[in-house]
């Protein structure tokens, strides 16, 4: 069996006497399983492992970049990437200072779920899977089980050397019910930093989901328009996510002048309760870590502090171009693909409304709940939500069908005016940008109260 | 490769080897300039077996360790689903033309005047656009033995050019891109900027729609992000078996509008949605889906297509590197007789919509669609008077397809995967801001 620590001293070497500005790689070792089901039977079950590798180096502001499977070559992929670099700059490096770390970051806490048997993990996803389909009127299911466990070695030229090791779990349930050509579909999402337990013992969350499935065939399509619309504590997390965390991402901005003058620090975005805030430094969830993959050591960063714009997310190069503090939210999906500019677990900090004052005054509006999906084009965004009610003389009223919601980041925000105090933090979800996905994060928040926000509908 | 076909047969009644190793060179230009190169190498081997009935599978990039894998796919045989089908005898290919030799010698430095040459094109029209640009070239060779002694190789080549500009003005952003493909170099990028250009042309004014419903022309772009997606999964063999296709109990029926034309067809040559068989080994072969509106066909692979009693489309396809599974492979939509222009004149009040938001979020399954005009234009009185925002449309693509007025007469590639005109259709709900 090949390991990768069997390669650091080789690449160790292979980093010296470069004629570059900086360059680091990554060794990366992994194994996943995953089990799926689609109707009544289990449709797919498979292992995976992996090994792999990348070199990054900059030269004169100029990124090259090589990854591989074959570790055998490394001191050609070093000079790749080195040359590869050497064609692209023409200006001066800049890399935000961080101190060389040496670390070994184990999984601690993490178990490695990949080496519990898969007969174990078979009989809890039998068991939701029956569950669902004792739901009368169901059509099928679809069960989406994996599971992965990694060790990242991190090695740059100025002698960091840091080894972390995580675990990860993610379970999306969904129910299809069909009545004539008419089909519906109701969706949870789990997921855990790799503790098999934490999804376990969800059987009535599953009953739930498959009898709403059921419930929207006989739903009504919501009249689009503007609405006052309620988000419970999972989707106004897609919400903060799409609506304002993309947004923060210092990539988008560093390079564009406009940009920087629009996400100027201390533009006013929302109301003074409003704080948003990314944390990779919060243990435990999803999208936590202690180092990024640039070697810089994750921190709890204010986006938005009472209503204003405050922070941003960074890499070293986007934080030293902006003459900010580094962030290290440099994340790579996998080895495959550079460090870029991500959230971690990002959420909205809890108020003290409770929910049943936040929906007291409503006379007709919308209560969303759940999630399908979001995404962002900076500007406006979408997020999707899966379950949703008419809110009628402060009270919920009837089912609808699956709504979709839009927002422009700069007027969306501002008309947030009830902030709840039940925050949540959802594991459920994955985000993409460019081609890296799912990229494991968490988003969260208490229920939140959103003025004239424009549904889709009939 | 036989090697780890060789231990699976000794162990399990069946075996099948898939191995793909590619190499992929992508030049990116971010804030106008050249930013990035890369180098990406990978190789990854996968293992199916059938053991004791059932299936079992696993997957690595370690080359070294077939004994590993060979154990992997022995611990998931044991809860695999049974197998219903046959791995493939030796069998005859079509001739589908998906390698040109031509890009092994396109060297970076051609690419990143291509990206340079396109930059310049954009930013010579708007000064102030800030674009993202990248030229790709890319090699994969795929390669499949079973125990049947079916084999398939093959070698594709694929090239890329695309790019996206972002213009800002106080808070206003607008959006526009145009990215190509082909297993050919692409060495116009004048070919590519052409179609921003126009997108930047017709976005020059702002305009406001009321809310209601209206006529609206989606572009090759628009029927991409809005109606495609729904249309893969209710052709899909297995959503099909499971009850869950709203389409899937009207085989031979009149389900769309008479105009409508639709077949996956994997064997056009020099394009990256080709190949002569697909991830089982399956020749590839043209599938009528929609014919004068009525329900042809749906997709299968090897096992589905046993289950459902009838035999593989040749669409099997291993999407994350798991076991195959139904999927399209090249959607095209035939041509009709209107042109673009012809549409839009015949609009009093409508939109025309190039980009869509979000319409992949919502029920799917069922049809409906939703979602945020990210780029699209007002119509009025037969012209088209500007660029509309914080709009959304929505709809169930099953009414929609159902009466079409017009089909329009160009066609154009959507990335590599669709092939479609332009779309006209008479009502679309549309939910505005102010």
């Amino acid at each position: 069996m090949t390991h990768i620590e069997a390669f650091v001293h080789q690449l160790t070497e292979a980093l010296k006497g470069r004629n570059a500005d900086y360059i680091e790689a990554r060794l990366e070792e992994s194994q996943s399983s995953h089990i799926t089901y689609r109707g009544r039977e289990l449709e797919s079950i498979g292992r995976t492992t992996a090994i792999g590798g990348n070199v990054r180096a900059l030269v004169k502001g100029g990124w090259g970049f090589v990854s591989f499977n074959n570790l055998g070559e490394l001191a050609g992929s070093v000079e790749l990437a080195v040359k590869q670099a050497q064609l692209v700059g023409n200006q001066e490096s800049q890399l935000a200072q961080v101190e060389p770390a040496v670390d070994v970051v184990s999984a601690e806490k993490d178990k490695n779920p990949v080496a519990i048997p898969l007969a174990e993990k078979k009989q809890l996803l039998d068991e939701y899977n029956d569950i669902i389909w004792r739901t009368p009127r169901l059509q099928t299911s679809i069960i989406g089980y994996s599971d992965g466990y990694k060790k990242v070695i991190f090695l740059n030229s100025l002698g960091s050397y840091i080894e972390q090791e995580r675990a990860d779990i993610a379970l999306r349930l969904a129910a299809v019910a069909t009545e004539g050509s008419e089909v519906q579909q109701a969706g949870l999402s789990l997921g855990s930093r790799g503790d098999f337990s934490l999804i376990k013992g969800r059987q009535r969350e599953v009953e739930l989901m498959a009898q709403h499935a059921v419930e929207l065939l006989s739903a009504p399509q919501v009249k689009g328009g503007e609405y006052t619309v309620v988000l419970d504590p999972v989707l106004a997390g897609v919400f903060v996510h799409e609506a304002f965390g993309h947004l923060s991402e210092a990539d988008f901005v560093y390079e564009n002048d406009h940009l920087r003058q629009i996400m100027v620090l201390g533009r006013s975005f929302g109301n003074a309760e409003l704080n948003i805030v990314d944390s990779a430094a919060v243990p435990g969830l999803r999208g936590s870590y202690k180092y990024d993959d640039e070697g810089v050591p994750a921190t709890k960063t204010y986006l938005i502090r009472e209503g204003k714009l405050v922070g941003r997310l960074h890499s070293r190069e986007t934080a030293a171009k902006m003459k900010e503090k580094p962030t290290g939210n440099a994340r790579a999906v996998n080895y495959r693909y550079p460090p870029i500019v991500r959230m971690s677990n990002t959420y909205i900090e809890p108020r003290v409304t409770p929910f049943e004052d936040i929906i007291s005054d409503i006379k007709e509006g919308v209560y969303a709940k759940n999630w399908y999906g979001g995404t962002t084009s900076m500007e406006m965004f979408t997020f999707s939500a899966g379950e949703a009610y008419m809110i009628r003389q402060g009270k919920l009223a009837e089912p609808l069908r699956p709504v979709v919601l839009t927002g422009n980041v700069f007027t969306t925000l501002m008309n947030i005016d009830a902030i709840g105090n039940d925050l949540e933090m959802n594991q459920g979800g994955g985000c993409g940008k460019g081609e890296q996905m799912p990229l494991p994060v968490s988003n969260g928040s208490p229920h939140i109260r959103i003025r004239k926000c424009l549904v889709g509908g009939r | 490769m036989e090697n780890i076909l060789a231990q699976a047969k000794r162990v399990a009644e069946e075996a099948e080897v898939f191995m793909v190793s590619s190499e992929e060179t992508p030049v990116q230009f971010e804030a106008n300039r050249l930013k990035h190169i890369q180098s990406k190498q990978s190789h990854s081997v996968a293992l199916r077996i059938i053991k004791g009935g059932k299936v079992g599978y696993a997957s690595t990039t370690k080359l070294d360790d077939s004994q590993e894998l060979v154990s992997m796919a022995m611990e998931t045989a044991e809860f695999g689903m049974p197998a219903r089908f046959e791995f493939p005898s030796p069998t005859s290919y079509p001739q589908v033309e998906v390698f040109d030799p031509d890009i092994e010698s396109i060297s970076i430095e051609e690419m990143i005047k291509l990206g340079e040459e396109l930059i310049v094109a954009v930013t010579s029209h708007t000064p102030d656009i800030i674009c993202e640009a990248g030229v790709t070239k890319s090699v994969v060779s795929v390669h499949i033995i079973n125990s049947q002694g079916g084999q398939t190789n093959y070698r594709k080549s694929v090239f890329s050019l695309g790019v996206e500009g972002t213009l800002i003005r106080g808070t206003d952003m607008l959006f526009v891109g145009e990215s190509q493909n082909s297993c050919h170099p692409l060495l116009e990028p004048k070919a590519v900027a052409e179609v921003v250009l126009q997108q930047l042309e017709l976005a020059k004014n702002q305009a406001t729609v009321p809310s209601k419903p209206l006529p609206v022309v989606f572009t090759p772009y628009g029927v991409a992000s809005a109606l495609i997606s729904p249309l893969m999964v209710a052709f899909n063999g297995k959503i099909v078996l499971e009850g869950a296709s709203p389409i899937g109990n009207r085989l031979g029926e009149p389900v769309f509008d008479k105009k409508l034309l639709l077949w996956d067809d994997p064997t056009i040559a020099y394009r990256p949605g080709s190949r002569p068989g697909d991830d089982e080994g399956v020749p590839s072969q043209c599938t009528p889906l929609i014919e004068q509106g009525t329900v042809t066909n749906f997709l299968y692979d090897l096992q589905t297509a046993a289950l459902a009693h009838t035999r593989s489309t040749g669409n099997g396809s291993r999407g994350r590197g798991g076991l195959p599974t139904p999927s399209p492979s090249t959607f095209i939509i035939a041509p009709g007789d209107t042109t673009f222009d012809e549409m839009v004149q015949d609009i009093k009040e409508g939109l025309v919509i190039e980009q869509l938001m979000g319409a992949g979020q919502g029920n799917i399954l069922g049809g409906d669609f939703s979602g945020n005009v990210l780029l699209g234009y007002k119509v009025e009185s037969g012209k088209i008077v500007g660029r509309v925002k914080d709009t959304m449309v929505s709809g169930n693509i099953y009414q929609i397809l159902k009466q079409i007025i017009a089909i329009g007469n160009e066609a154009r590639w959507v990335g590599s995967f669709l092939n479609t005109p332009p779309l006209y259709c008479p009502s679309l709900s549309v939910a505005s801001k102010g």
